[in-house]
């Protein structure tokens, strides 16, 4: 891509422990940049106005919704996607809490949701289910019913050894 | 069957779970093929006005667009569609088009597209058109759609009515003069929308060189889209193909026919590329289906004994401007009405269902189409008249379902009941919950001041429906589906399905039943769905239909493969294929069990040394099973779910402290999706009782356009749900799985709004209004 000058920006982020370098138009939003231009689909839009938590990504370690940053923004930034924490035993156990407690069903609301929940168990290794429904109200998912995310952490947690 | 060492009826988690887990989903918006363009849409800014004009022309000078049509234009390459069928008699409904041609009917149909490289550049676009609307005069009020004076939504038609159908059975009449208590409720059940978190996503492709349309489609029924496209755009059946690759949700919403993806289907043939159509939250809730927009009015006639006698019922139904292609928009009332009082001995019924056009977004079939209406309006009415008994709200319900030793059991409103478990699940459910310990913690409670409220729901759930819910009215929607198994050369199998996956476990329990019959684990069967090139044709899945009749299809398939593998292995190890049968991969001995020969031995001669078979044995090895529903034109499922609130008389606020359900599919092929599908369920009818509602201004501007004004369950708010079983396998499939997926939403707002109006009855207060806003639980209660 070309730079516009009007329009467009230079921007270089590290993504999931990858450092990449492009021009983007300033318009356009972190969750735009990582799904249209780097690939990572995992980023879900469900509404483009951070009301859903689908497009949740971890920036600089805090966890933001890439629906509402533009991708300018996060210049210099460290990013984690949900196909990213590669080597992050908290987030392995969560991935295998997910899939044996059926906790997706159409995986739409899967990635945001194992970001926030890793994001929890940084926080507080040890969650009651009322602190994990607490942390994860802030993320809409429309097939489970929440019952079956919330044991899923509940039992990624027992593991005890989140950082 | 409850043999745990067998596949069927084993917890087991989705493969597809751990894809999603890695963030390895794939959703129409993430495939992106080379030279991809863009759609958006202008949308009518009214609920109803005449197009006087639509200029293009500086939306097509901007850089980066492409291509810009209007209605008339796009009707050139795609036919416009009628939404009736022929067993809905006297149903009515306009030809209906992608883009609007002359009239826009709601606020947000499509009236113009703009293609371009980018979606950004497409909406900019949609600023430059320069568009002249005629407001007209809009009817959005059910009330003022009923008015015969009134304005008329479509000049041709006398009236707004498009569909009317009067029910009548028993003695109505002398039930009620005959009555001990007569109790009535007026109902206002508010709109809602499905809020699928993957919106309607769409990419078309058309090759211009060989005529062929490929379509990636977040739906439901590719089959039927299939089919849709093929005679919409005059393209031969065999050069279409679409595909549903992961489906972010559908419950009804993703298998109805929308102009925008029609519409991008006729800007890939226009443009000969692949062009992409995702609605965006706004459009989603401007355009996707609206659902259960009902008044209902509705008195029940009881004996001094508690006997239901009779039940009277006036639904009047808006739909918006159109009935929907090609399912019709007459499903949702017809089945509310005749649902109603179902799981009860009540023998006499009147009824009388309007349904009704309107400016406001089409509403049509959705998860447990027409089950929360009849069941919040007769569970009302059922705690309505224990109060005026002074009977105990479970004691009633005992006196009056069906017993369970009835069946094969009609309704008063002619639907044949196979085998149903209201006793048994009205006990269970009341040893789950302990409902006497709940009642006793009531009154404590109350004694403080504290307003809790517990309410209970039977309800009858419509499954496995056969031809007769479509096709029989002239729709061509598959009411059969198949199932190709084929035998790999290491003793592994792939299959390829009809029914579709959109998250419940489709694949997964069809590996299931597959691998009891083949005699392998599920882990060696890989399964194909959702791409109408490569699986056998069928009706896919929706009416939780997909295990009762696709698993059986599967089982059929499955079954055959096993005679083919017996047969042959009987012949290589000059055995009778009677003696031998297949255990965790191997040809067994069926007596001993001793091991005669592994699956892997088997297919490595069928394929590659098959001259070692005797001479003219040509091995069948990829078979199909096919399946339809017979004998009863749907499958029954029932239940009792229960909710425990406490309510704020201050605030109006709602608190759900427990949920219960007890319900009876027949086999389950998995209980652990089982469950998860009635969590889901349940949560999705708590969230249409509680907070869901599509608010419209008077003038037909939709208001709730976004999820902080459209209020979805979130977790914080829901309880943990406790569930139960009981097992009725219906007789008319070998399988005995009936669906399962509607019953959580169709009695769960029922339960609920029947513990809200307990927890208020020390007050006087009555709500028959959804959703329970606090608003209007204050209003109930006379504080505002
Ligand atoms: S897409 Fe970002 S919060 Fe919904
Ligand atoms: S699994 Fe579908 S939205 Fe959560």
């Amino acid at each position: 891509m070309t730079l516009d000058a009007r329009t467009d920006m230079p921007v270089s982020l590290t993504v999931n422990g990858r450092r990449t370098a492009g021009i983007v138009p300033v318009r356009q939003t972190l969750a735009g940049y990582l799904r249209e231009e780097l690939g990572l689909t995992a980023v879900h839009l469900g509404c483009e106005q951070g009301s859903c938590g689908a497009c949740t990504v971890r920036v600089d370690g805090e966890v933001m919704r890439a629906c509402l940053v533009l991708a300018v923004q996060a210049e210099g930034c460290v990013v984690e996607t949900p196909e990213g924490f590669s080597g992050d035993p908290a987030m392995d156990r969560l991935r295998e809490r997910f899939a044996t407690r059926n906790a997706l069903q159409c995986g739409f609301c899967t990635g945001g949701m194992l970001v926030a929940a890793r994001d929890l168990l940084a926080r507080e290794p040890r969650p009651s289910r009322h602190a994990i429904r607490e942390a994860i109200s802030g993320h809409v998912c429309r097939c489970t019913g929440y019952e079956a995310i919330v044991d899923a952490i509940e039992a990624a947690s027992h593991g005890g050894t989140a950082p | 069957m409850n043999d745990m060492t067998r596949p069927i009826g084993r917890a087991m988690p989705r493969a597809a779970a751990r894809r999603h887990a890695a963030g390895r989903g794939r959703f129409v918006d993430d495939i992106a093929p080379a030279g991809c363009l863009h759609v958006a849409f202008l949308r009518s800014p009214h609920a109803h006005a005449r197009i006087l004009s639509i200029d293009l022309t500086a939306a097509l000078d901007l850089p980066g667009v492409v291509d810009a049509f209007d209605g008339p234009a796009c009707a050139e390459l795609c036919k416009p569609w009628i939404g009736t069928l022929d067993h809905f008699p006297g149903l009515r409904s306009p030809e209906q088009h992608a883009l609007a041609v002359g009239v826009a009917r709601w606020s947000g149909e499509p009236v113009a597209a703009v293609v371009a490289t980018s979606r950004a550049i497409a909406e900019d676009a949609l600023d430059l058109i320069e568009a002249e609307f005629e407001e007209l005069p809009a009817v959005t009020d059910i009330e003022a759609a009923l008015d015969p004076e009134g304005v008329r939504i479509h000049e041709n038609y006398d009236s707004n009515l498009a569909f009317r159908l009067d029910l009548n059975a028993g003695e109505p009449d002398a039930a009620f003069a005959g009555a001990a208590a007569i109790v009535e409720r007026s109902f206002r059940f508010n709109r809602q929308t499905g809020v699928t978190l993957e919106p309607r996503s769409l990419l078309a492709d058309f090759q211009p060189g060989t005529g062929e349309l490929t379509v990636h489609h977040s739906t439901q029924t590719p089959y039927q889209m299939h089919d849709v496209y093929s005679r919409h755009f005059g393209i031969p059946e065999e050069r279409v193909r679409v595909v549903a690759p992961d489906v972010g949700g559908s419950f009804g919403l993703k298998l109805h026919v929308y102009g925008e993806e029609m519409a991008t289907v006729a800007a890939s043939i226009r443009l000969g590329c692949p062009v992409k159509f995702i609605a965006d939250r706004y459009e989603s809730f401007l355009t996707d289906i609206h659902l259960r927009d009902h008044r209902v009015r509705a008195r029940m006639a009881v004996a001094a004994d508690g006997e239901i006698l009779a039940m009277e019922v006036d639904d009047a139904t808006g739909i918006g401007p159109f009935s929907v292609y090609p399912r019709t928009s007459a499903v949702e009332g017809n089945q509310a009405i005749r649902l109603m009082g179902a799981p009860y001995r009540m023998q006499s019924y009147k009824g009388t269902l309007s349904v009704l056009f309107q400016n406001k977004a089409p509403t049509c079939q959705y998860r447990a189409v027409g089950h929360p209406i009849a069941c919040m309006a007769t569970e009302a009415l059922v705690d309505a008249a224990a109060g005026a008994l002074g009977l105990d709200p479970l004691d009633i319900r005992r006196r009056n379902v069906v017993p369970d030793d009835a069946y094969p059991y009609r309704t008063a409103n002619g639907y044949m009941l196979e085998g149903l478990s209201h006793q048994a699940c009205l006990e269970k459910l009341a040893a789950l919950m302990d409902y006497d310990a709940l009642r006793r913690d009531q009154a404590e409670a109350r004694a403080r001041g504290v307003h809790r409220g517990i309410g209970l729901a039977v309800f009858v759930e419509i499954t496995n429906p056969g031809p007769a819910f479509y096709g029989v009215g002239g729709a061509r929607i598959s009411a059969q589906d198949g199932c190709t198994v084929k035998l790999e050369p290491s003793g592994a199998f792939s299959i390829a399905i009809s029914i579709t996956e959109q998250g419940q476990g489709t694949e997964a329990i069809a590996a299931q039943i597959a691998a009891d019959r083949l005699g392998v684990s599920p882990e060696r069967i890989s399964v194909v769905s959702g791409d109408t090139r490569t699986t056998p044709y069928g009706g896919a899945t929706w009416a939780s239909r997909g295990a009762g009749i696709g698993g059986v299809a599967v089982m059929k398939a499955a079954e055959a493969m096993r005679a083919n593998l017996l047969d042959l292995a009987g012949t290589i190890l000059q055995a009778s294929p009677e003696a031998l049968d297949i255990r965790e991969g191997v040809i067994v001995d069926a007596e001993t069990g001793t091991e005669r020969m592994s699956l892997a031995e088997l297919g490595r001669i069928l394929y590659f040394r098959p001259d070692t078979l005797p001479p003219g044995t040509h091995p069948l090895l990829t078979v199909s099973g096919h399946h339809v529903p017979q004998g009863y034109p749907f499958a029954f499922t029932n239940g009792i779910q229960a909710s425990h609130v406490e309510v704020d008389p201050d605030t109006g606020l709602v608190k759900l402290l427990g949920h219960w359900v007890v319900e009876d599919c027949g086999t389950i092929i998995n209980p652990l999706l089982v469950d998860e599908q009635i969590r889901g369920g349940v949560v999705h009818g708590i969230g249409g009782a509680l907070f869901e509602e599509c608010n419209y201004s008077p003038e037909g501007q939709l208001l709730s356009t976004t999820l902080a004004d459209y209020l979805v369950p979130l977790a914080s708010e829901m309880p943990d749900i406790r569930i139960a079983h009981v097992a009725t396998p219906t007789k008319t499939s070998p399988l005995g799985a009936k669906g399962v997926g509607e019953a959580g939403t169709a009695a769960s707002g029922a339960a609920l709004l029947n513990a809200v109006n307990d927890a208020l009855s020390p007050f006087g207060a009555v709500l028959a209004e959804t959703p329970l806003s606090p608003e209007r639980v204050l209003r109930a209660l006379g504080k505002v």
